[in-house]
């Protein structure tokens, strides 16, 4: 099985100000570091040709996606928070907005499978309404494939 | 194995420079190099290092330590790394941890995070200008960061905030930068800490000279 992670950002600004421009600038190496990490799978891209534009969607104005496939909770976690992903994560408070309600959510989809991108959204209202359960969870509440509590 | 056999394990000269050499390379050793470093016999060394792998201080393993392959390559060789997990001993018994991670959920939940690495620094400048420590290294290396240089930059081995950076990582991460920043404030000292992690080391690093990208 392989680990989906589906996340929303409230952005301060539309993405085109230059509140969130020193973001946009790290998004093509960042995206870059994501696409040879150990473990990376697969990723939501917006536009092959442009790796700044952004994943457009019906949920929300100023609402960033992100939505990705990985090997491992680990190939994951590496990635977030073991790379120079983090120096980005840690500066999130200049460009996105703080929310009390979940914004991330993970699931485990059958190796080559790749859920509609509204099934992200789905998984996330899912943690929303029932908190973590094996169908919708998250990195401190974490589930097995075979739907253990980790 | 109990906490304290574990760390009682180490109560012998020999075996605490092996544990102390295996540990600081940061790769897999094996049994030769280890007794070279340690200034004893092979078989001696080999003794300690099992019995630090049974208190599970130590991780063994066997893999071939030269590239050759085939005929003549030989048995694998026997090699020891660094146990994950941790060993804590306090008497009477104390439990920072519970109480730490009690705290950064508290933390979190008030959204406090901004507060909580100015705390963080304001803290790392008071360590930092109280320590004696003749060096920064020497500094971190008495704060448990284990540092090693890597090619004129300073990683650290060991994150001294292991369990708390695992439930928070970004919070622990943050704070854990803001500590060091602190740390160089407090020792006058104009290197440059910023984030910069890898699986299984700390995500703090410091250049000689101030980074123009550090935004923190």
């Amino acid at each position: 099985m392989h680990l989906a992670q589906f996340n929303v950002a409230h952005m301060r600004a539309p993405i085109d100000d230059p509140l969130l421009a020193d973001f946009v600038a790290a998004l093509e190496p960042v995206n870059a570091l994501a696409d040879a990490a150990p473990g990376f799978v697969w990723r939501a891209i917006a536009n092959e040709d442009d790796p700044e534009e952004t994943i457009t969607h019906d949920f929300g104005d100023h609402l960033l996606i992100n939505y990705s496939i990985w090997e491992s909770r680990e190939s994951l976690w590496n990635f977030v928070y073991r790379s120079a992903h983090l120096a980005i994560l840690q500066r999130r408070r200049e460009w996105f907005q703080r929310v009390a309600e979940p914004y991330t959510v993970m699931w485990w989809v059958p190796d080559g499978e790749i859920p509609p991108l509204k099934e992200g959204w789905d998984r996330l209202a899912l943690l929303k309404a029932k908190g973590p359960t094996s169908d919708a969870f998250t990195f401190k509440e974490f589930y097995e494939p075979n739907g253990d509590r980790a | 194995m109990d906490e304290l056999a574990a760390v009682a394990a180490l109560n012998d000269p020999v075996r605490r420079e092996l544990y102390r050499y295996v540990t600081s390379k940061g790769r897999p050793v094996g049994r030769n190099e280890a007794a070279e470093a340690a200034g004893v016999a092979r078989p001696l060394a080999a003794f300690h290092l099992d019995k630090l792998v049974d208190a599970g201080l130590l991780e063994a393993d066997f893999a071939h330590l030269t590239e050759k392959k085939g005929p003549g390559s030989g048995r694998p060789a026997k090699i020891y790394r660094r146990a994950p997990g941790e060993h804590q001993v306090s008497v009477p018994p104390r439990d920072y941890r519970t109480l730490a991670l009690v705290l950064a959920e508290v933390v979190d939940l008030l959204g406090g995070d901004e507060v909580a690495e100015k705390a963080a620094h304001r803290i790392g400048a008071r360590l930092g200008a109280d320590s004696a420590a003749p060096s920064l290294a020497d500094l971190l290396g008495e704060r448990g960061y284990e540092p090693y240089d890597d090619e004129g930059v300073l990683r650290l081995r060991n994150c001294p905030f292991h369990v708390l950076a695992e439930e928070h990582p970004m919070l622990v991460c943050s704070m854990n930068l803001s500590l060091c920043q602190g740390l160089l404030e407090g020792r006058g000292d104009s290197s440059d800490a910023r984030l910069d992690p890898r699986p299984g080391e700390c995500c703090v690093v410091f250049s000689p000279e101030p980074s123009k990208t550090n935004q923190s």
